[in-house]
């Protein structure tokens, strides 16, 4: 049973729909939510997307792991982060490495029981561009 | 003292700044298209208007009025400019405890500029709204040292901020996605540098400089 869900941030919905269907593909048993685009459909990332998307896993009771495409989207989830409750951060933690081999990477690892750590991890994915 | 900055201050400075960013929102675009994603212009138009419109009579001062900036601008602009500004703002806040004296305003941009290395993690040299902050922040520290008012602060801080903007034509990016055009980056005023100054300049026309 997996533990850790995963958010995936892109500046373009379709994109981390994308890869939302993509990693959940040898993850069957994983959440994963997308916050692509902005709150008014453009291109872009949203504090408030991202925010919700944490917030639905955390309910759910699982940990979470947080993926971005490019870097203004990874200063959106630091800010995100930092706005988070003390007791929250052990459970909500951002892995930066490439969005689709890292949300693969990241969403198998939880789907066989990883934890959050191995997870984050795993979505750094360095070995896969090695 | 009289000449102290207050949330009328604040208020004034805010309602103005949307106006220049309104005015210059192509100029801002243009600037963008070359060297970025072209949203700065947009973003910032649509950020300020949001926050604009969140200013109301409920707001007790200046800190309240830069934490609405900070809050709006995060939700609301989608680019690297909403955590770089909300972030800025955010901190800018938490140094702007009553009424402003010389001595807060520097305290102020100086948490500003903080915030923005501490969320985009640039130093000066790289094309980005660092390179107009910290001219700033170093213009606005010689003034206060120097016994000027908040207001001529303010001023010597703007167009230390619309210099550095300048400044940073020649530069080659290596922060942020114009890095990804190497040497063709070289030529262009950075988009956030340049709203910087903007902002800045109307903080100060608002305080009367």
């Amino acid at each position: 049973m997996s533990t850790v869900g995963l958010v995936i941030v892109s500046h373009s919905a379709k994109l981390a729909d994308g890869v939302v269907e993509l990693a959940s593909q040898m993850a069957r048993d994983v959440q994963l939510r997308a916050a692509g685009g902005t709150d008014d459909g453009r291109i872009g990332t949203s504090f408030d997307k991202v925010s919700a998307a944490i917030a639905e896993l955390r309910e759910a009771g699982l940990d979470v792991a947080i993926l971005t495409d490019l870097g203004s989207a990874t200063m959106t989830v630091d800010s995100v982060l930092e706005f988070l409750d003390e007791d929250e951060t052990a459970h909500v933690k951002f892995s930066d490495g490439p969005l689709v081999e890292g949300a693969v990477s990241a969403a198998v690892t939880a789907q066989v029981g990883g934890d959050l750590d191995a997870v984050v991890a795993a979505g750094r994915a360095r070995e896969l561009f090695a | 003292m009289t000449d102290n900055l207050s949330l009328a201050w604040a208020l004034a400075w805010i309602r103005s700044a949307q106006a220049t960013l309104e005015e210059h929102r192509m100029e801002l675009i243009d600037l963008d298209r070359a060297i970025g994603d072209g949203d700065h212009g947009e973003n910032m138009s649509r950020g300020f208007k949001a926050v604009v419109a969140k200013l109301d009579d409920s707001i007790p001062d200046v800190q309240g009025v830069l934490k609405v900036v900070a809050s709006t601008l995060m939700s609301t602009v989608g680019g690297a400019a909403g955590p770089l500004y909300g972030t800025a703002f955010m901190r800018a806040a938490k140094a702007a405890d009553g009424d402003l004296d010389s001595e807060k305003v520097v305290a102020m941009i100086a948490a500003a500029l903080e915030g923005i290395v501490a969320r985009g993690k640039a130093t000066t040299g790289e094309k980005t709204m660092v390179d107009a902050w910290t001219p700033a922040l170093e213009a606005a520290t010689a003034a206060k040292d120097s016994g000027a008012s908040p207001a001529a602060v303010l001023r010597a801080a703007a167009d230390a901020a619309a210099a550095g903007a300048e400044a940073t034509i020649p530069m080659q990016a290596t922060k942020g996605r114009a890095s990804y055009l190497g040497e063709r980056s070289i030529g262009h005023k950075d988009p956030g540098s340049t709203s910087t100054a903007y902002l800045l300049d109307e903080a100060a026309k608002a305080a009367g400089a």
